[in-house]
């Protein structure tokens, strides 16, 4: 029998107690802000006893990602945490991680990139990691971020897929945030994971196996091929963990969230903590009889197109916010998933795209007022004044 | 600890790095590999640096390794085993292993003393159950030859030329064994293929102690060197003879010298047959010679003064 408990917690005290309940075999870490809180209190559990976990406090984030991968190609479940640069320097590692098919739980607690240097909230680490051939999930408070965590374990485990798993969350904005919400019990959450599945440990002496050759051009295609092929598979294994953890929670997950978008005219397309607000405000235009919707995508690598492509085909005008820009590239990372996801369609929305809340900057129900004003003139007129535009900026 | 090693004992093992694998012919890599393997009497878990090593040893669906073996990157071949051997200390502790296995890493000096520093640093200072076997052949040979921290004076390299301005590499080499020392780990030691007991038994020594344990090991090579494809055991041999190389070991702090020659043959036996070294004795570069020389002789003094002070009192 699942039981709950309420509390009020922050986004990383959340997935530092979705951890403790997963109760991995190895971690390896490194601070950073705004992720470091993950780990402080993980650790506690560490050193109170509480969890199994064999902590590696390693010297740099390479490292933790590195000593993450000896680990787990070891045999067993493996977990860290991390943000901004600290993403950035294992870059390289992240790649090999996917590429060996280990199945990492990374938290991603999302933080703006240098230069200038900058501790708060945007998405441009995610994004810049977005084709490493990880899992991400997205997740918009506290809650999500626990949900999604456990999940992830369930989706990087799952026998048909073996990839590591990215969650991310916002930085400061629902990492540092105390919000209301539902732990499941330690026993449910134990259960759900389950227990972990062998492939081909590294620590099976009388099975020696080589992890990591060299490959040239006569197999390398094939192997990526082949990771493009179970990439393709994943969203049936998110589906999968959402069915499951709902029977389990009743917390309803997909691919995406699909706010008021049924019959919706206009809609905003945005990740993370910025659909919260974002949200109240398409209730108050609803009020005012103004057909709009929201899409929150969840599952973004790999990313649904033909699910989202059918959810905002009908749409008249969509607005997707990015909170990262792709420079030199014509418009947002977002964006670019959502063209590619209507593209397909003959009768599509008009889409615009605004970057917004880099660095921390505020995303205030202005904003979403704005843009919702501007789609409902673009609706009306089918005229657009500008594709892309920062909003929230000075000029 | 008297470890004695024989030839016939070693020659009844099985081999754990196989033939088949592509380097040079020639190389002391894959020498030192097979000596470390069979110096063993545990079951080994080894992580490899991307190098020469790696690149020649492990491709597609071949191996030479019979036992397990993981390839991360170039720089954290010490941080992977350090994954490595946590896992194995998770699932032993919750009794789902009950094995006793240790843990290698190989790499070369770039992945060393250079990119792979931080991490080996790392490693040591958290005290991981595990040996790290630097392979050091004096630059990155993999890449075509450049220059590392561990390439001698004077050595002409493809990123350190000699020129008509510059004569080759003008910096003294890293002495990471010292500096991975400094770290207070319970055994380090230099050894070379030339002495195979010295290296068996300092493998040996290694794996019976707890902790991280570190090793430096020359590896000739030919192609970098530029010397005769046969003479990688010979030249190990000249630089240990010449002191270019000072076989020893420190162990808990007490440095000890497992090698000392009768006479110390002159650096320009080990400088003479390499091709690296040849603008050494042109005219005019006398001074290199006598810097190399002066170099070699400060280190032995050093190391023969620190194994006095280290020796136990009367």
């Amino acid at each position: 029998m699942t039981t709950t408990r309420t509390v009020a917690v922050t986004g990383n005290e959340s997935v530092a107690e979705a951890l403790r309940q997963v109760n991995p075999d190895v971690s390896a870490a490194y601070p950073i802000t705004p992720a470091t809180d993950i780990m402080q209190r993980f650790t506690a559990f560490v050193s109170n006893g509480v969890v199994k976990t064999e902590m590696i406090l390693v010297e740099s984030e390479h490292s933790a990602m590195s000593a993450c991968i000896g680990a787990s190609a070891a045999g067993g479940r493996v977990m860290t945490a991390t943000s901004s640069q600290g993403l950035a320097l294992m870059w390289e590692e992240l790649f090999i991680a996917s590429g060996l098919r280990l199945p990492i739980v990374m938290a991603l607690v999302n933080r703006a990139l240098s230069a200038p240097i900058n501790i708060h909230g945007d998405h441009s680490d995610g994004m810049g990691a977005r084709d490493c051939g990880w899992i991400q999930l997205w997740s918009e408070n506290a809650q999500e971020a626990y949900d999604n965590v456990i999940q992830a374990f369930y989706i990087a485990e799952h026998m048909a897929i073996r990839l590591p798993v990215m969650v991310c969350l916002d930085g400061f904005i629902i990492s540092h945030s105390i919000e209301r919400m539902e732990y499941l019990d330690d026993e449910t959450v134990r259960n759900f994971v389950g227990d972990f599945n062998l492939v081909h440990p590294l620590l099976d002496i009388e099975h020696p196996v080589s992890y990591g050759p060299l490959v040239l051009p006569d197999y390398y295609m094939e192997y990526r091929r082949a990771h493009a092929d179970v990439m393709s598979k994943v969203r049936h294994a998110v589906l999968d963990a959402a069915w499951d953890f709902e029977r389990m929670s009743g917390r309803k997950y997909g691919l995406f969230e699909s706010y008021r978008l049924d019959d919706a005219e206009i809609g905003i397309v945005v990740l993370n903590s910025a659909a919260g607000t974002t949200k109240d405000v398409i209730d108050a235009f609803r009020d005012r009889g103004i057909k709009a919707g929201l899409l929150k995508p969840r599952l973004f690598r790999p990313f649904p197109y033909e699910e989202v492509g059918e959810a905002l085909k009908h749409l008249k005008a969509v607005c997707v916010l990015d909170r990262a820009d792709a420079f030199g590239a014509s418009y947002g990372p977002l964006f670019m998933e959502i063209a590619s996801s209507v593209v397909p369609f003959k009768n599509r929305p008009v889409l615009i795209n605004k970057i917004y809340g880099l660095g921390g900057r505020d995303y205030l129900p202005e904003h979403a007022e704005l843009v919702l004003n501007e789609l409902v003139k673009i609706e009306k007129t089918g005229k657009v004044k500008t594709f892309k535009e920062y909003i929230g900026v000075r000029e | 600890m008297a470890t004695i090693v024989s030839l016939k004992e070693l020659s009844k093992k099985e081999d754990l790095f196989v033939s088949g694998h592509r380097m040079c012919a020639g190389c002391g890599a894959p020498i030192i590999v097979k000596m470390v393997l069979l110096a063993s009497e545990y079951p080994l878990v080894a992580a490899n640096a991307t190098g020469c090593l790696e690149v020649s040893s492990c491709i597609s669906e071949f191996t030479s390794w019979k036992i397990p073996w993981i390839h991360n990157a170039f720089e954290n071949a010490a941080a992977t085993i350090s994954g490595v051997e946590t896992m194995f200390r998770s699932l032993k502790k919750q009794g789902k292993i009950d094995k006793d296995l240790k843990f290698i890493a190989f790499g070369g000096d770039g992945g060393t003393y250079d990119i792979g520093f931080q991490s080996l640093s790392g490693a040591m200072e958290r005290g991981h159950d595990m040996l790290y076997i630097c392979y050091d052949n004096g630059a990155y040979m993999n890449t075509g030859i450049q220059r590392s921290s561990a390439t001698p004076f004077g050595a002409d390299t493809t990123t350190c030329p000699s020129g008509d301005v510059i004569p080759g590499k003008l910096q003294e080499r890293k002495d990471i064994t010292k500096i991975i020392a400094a770290h207070g780990v319970p055994y380090v030691a230099q050894a070379s293929p030339s002495h195979w007991a010295d290296l068996v038994k300092k493998v040996k020594k290694a794996l019976e102690i707890k902790g991280p344990k570190f090793m430096n090991i020359l590896s000739p090579c030919n192609r970098g060197w530029r010397s005769r494809t046969d003479d990688a055991i010979l030249l190990s041999r000249i630089a240990v003879e010449t002191c270019y190389w000072p076989l020893f070991e420190i162990e808990n702090g007490i440095t000890r010298i497992t090698m000392k020659p009768k006479v110390n043959k002159p650096v320009v036996d080990f400088l003479k047959p390499q091709g690296r070294f040849k603008h050494m004795f042109n005219p005019g570069n006398e001074w290199m010679l006598q810097q190399a020389q002066e170099g070699v002789d400060r280190y032995w003094q050093k190391l023969l003064k620190e194994e006095q002070n280290s020796a136990p009192s009367e």
